[in-house]
């Protein structure tokens, strides 16, 4: 399981939470989400997020 | 003398900073310099409006220096430097009494907040919230205090309304329209954010206008136009933004709203280039994230060599009033269509739909805001190609 932060506002998606809130499951992988899901704190999309280290 | 002149970049907000984190994916060679009147610290606009929320001060919401900046991006990044003219023949930047030379140039100064003109002796008790060195001066100004003015309803006054009552503020919002976000949100979709508000102890007085702001105690007392008198500690004043454009006008940049460019962000001077705030792209002047973000990457493309025009998708906006989740995607201005509403308490779903029964724009809010990302794969991009 990977975790992903926007680029923008600092965000992160981990991929063992997911983001119940917009019907993303836990587990599901960053390639799995949606292409038009959107940073739900900035608004940014997918392609503004990039991988980081699991800490 | 081969030495190649610099990209110089005015303005280290979102759009400064996004356009060259895309520069230098594809050009890492080029010299960059990036000018900025304020700090040029490195934060996120939308997050202003969460502050409390989240438990972030002005400290909290900062996340890079621009030294650290500059390091991470390989640019120059000269902080406190304000840009005072434009010499497109020479292709020079002025700045008091210093030129600086551009191979190109770009305009990323963004908007200026819209000022009201108000009687009474405490007009340094209002307050604009626009960056993140306004941010800071606000939270000082606001420690120790309890109650807060907030003039405008729009989404930022509607995000900081939300934001302060979650921070334990009273707070009081007074704004001409009837409705909350007249300009983005329909009516059913303003009402249900309007009254989660309520159910959160924010006090609306919709339909008048602040008159006067006069000294009381250690607050203030503002007049309103209905003959109402409210107490604050200060007042937060969010009526709106004015893309920038009075230096490239007198430079003879054309400008109109914003600075007018095309869609490759080109603006009529030749080198010169805008995005974000301060720019009115194509005909529209946009000031979301997700319009700025598709700039800076088309103009990387641009800069790097390759003219690029950039396309714009469906762009729903967030509104952060966590009490009333709502995202809305507003139809074209000239679209032809009635709203079609559905609703259960605080939650509605608004389509726009066009005599033909096309999908041209929505709101949702409450329970219908998870379904933001399935409603906007129907609406078309706002450019086709």
């Amino acid at each position: 399981m990977k975790k992903w932060q926007c680029v923008v506002c600092g965000l992160i998606y981990d991929e063992a939470e997911g983001w119940p809130e917009d019907g993303i499951e836990p587990g599901t992988r960053w390639e799995d989400v949606p292409e038009d899901w959107l940073c739900p704190d900035c608004g940014v999309g997918k392609e503004d997020f990039e991988m980081i280290e699991i800490g | 003398m081969t030495e190649q002149t610099p990209v110089v970049i005015v303005g280290t907000g979102l759009s400064g900073y996004s356009l060259v984190r895309e520069f230098r994916k594809l050009d890492k060679e080029t010299p960059v310099i990036m000018v900025t009147a304020d700090d040029g610290i490195s934060y996120s606009k939308p997050m202003l409006s969460t502050g409390f929320t989240k438990d972030k001060d002005a400290d909290g919401l900062a996340q890079a220096s621009p030294e650290s900046m500059a390091e991470q991006l390989g640019v120059e990044i000269r902080p406190w430097s304000t840009v005072t003219g434009i010499d497109t023949d020479a292709h020079e930047l002025v700045l008091g009494d210093r030129r600086l030379r551009y191979g190109k140039l770009v305009l990323a100064w963004g908007a200026d907040v819209i000022r009201l003109s108000l009687k009474g002796d405490a007009q340094d008790r209002v307050f604009s919230i626009n960056d993140l060195v306004d941010y800071r001066v606000f939270r000082k100004a606001l420690a120790g205090g309890q109650r807060v003015a907030i003039m405008g309803a729009g989404l930022i006054g509607c995000e900081f309304a939300n934001d302060l009552r979650n921070g334990g503020y009273e707070v009081d919002v007074i704004a001409p329209d009837a409705d909350l976000m007249p300009s983005l949100l329909p009516e059913a979709a303003a009402g249900a954010v309007r009254s989660e508000l309520e159910n959160l102890g924010v006090r609306f007085h919709l339909g008048t206008v602040v008159e006067q702001v006069t000294r009381q105690g250690g607050g203030v007392e503002l007049a309103l136009g209905n003959g109402e008198t409210l107490q604050a500690d200060l007042v937060v004043s969010a009526v709106g933004l004015r893309p920038r454009t009075e230096l490239a006008r007198s430079a003879g940049i054309a400008a109109n709203r914003g600075i007018q460019v095309n869609r490759a962000l080109e603006t009529s001077a030749p080198d010169v280039y805008a995005l974000g705030d301060c720019a009115e792209v194509d005909g529209r002047v946009l000031l979301y994230v997700l319009p700025l973000m598709a700039c800076a990457r088309a103009l990387a493309k641009t800069l790097s060599g390759v003219r690029t025009e950039v396309a714009y998708g469906t762009m729903p906006v967030m509104v952060k009033t966590p009490c009333c989740p709502t995202a809305v995607c507003p139809p074209p201005p000239e679209a032809e269509g009635e709203w079609r509403t559905e609703q259960d308490g605080s939650s509605v779903k608004a389509l726009f739909v066009s005599p033909a029964g096309a999908t041209l724009g929505f709101a949702v809010t409450g329970r219908f805001a998870v379904e933001k990302q399935m409603l906007a794969r129907d609406v078309p991009p706002l450019h086709q190609s």
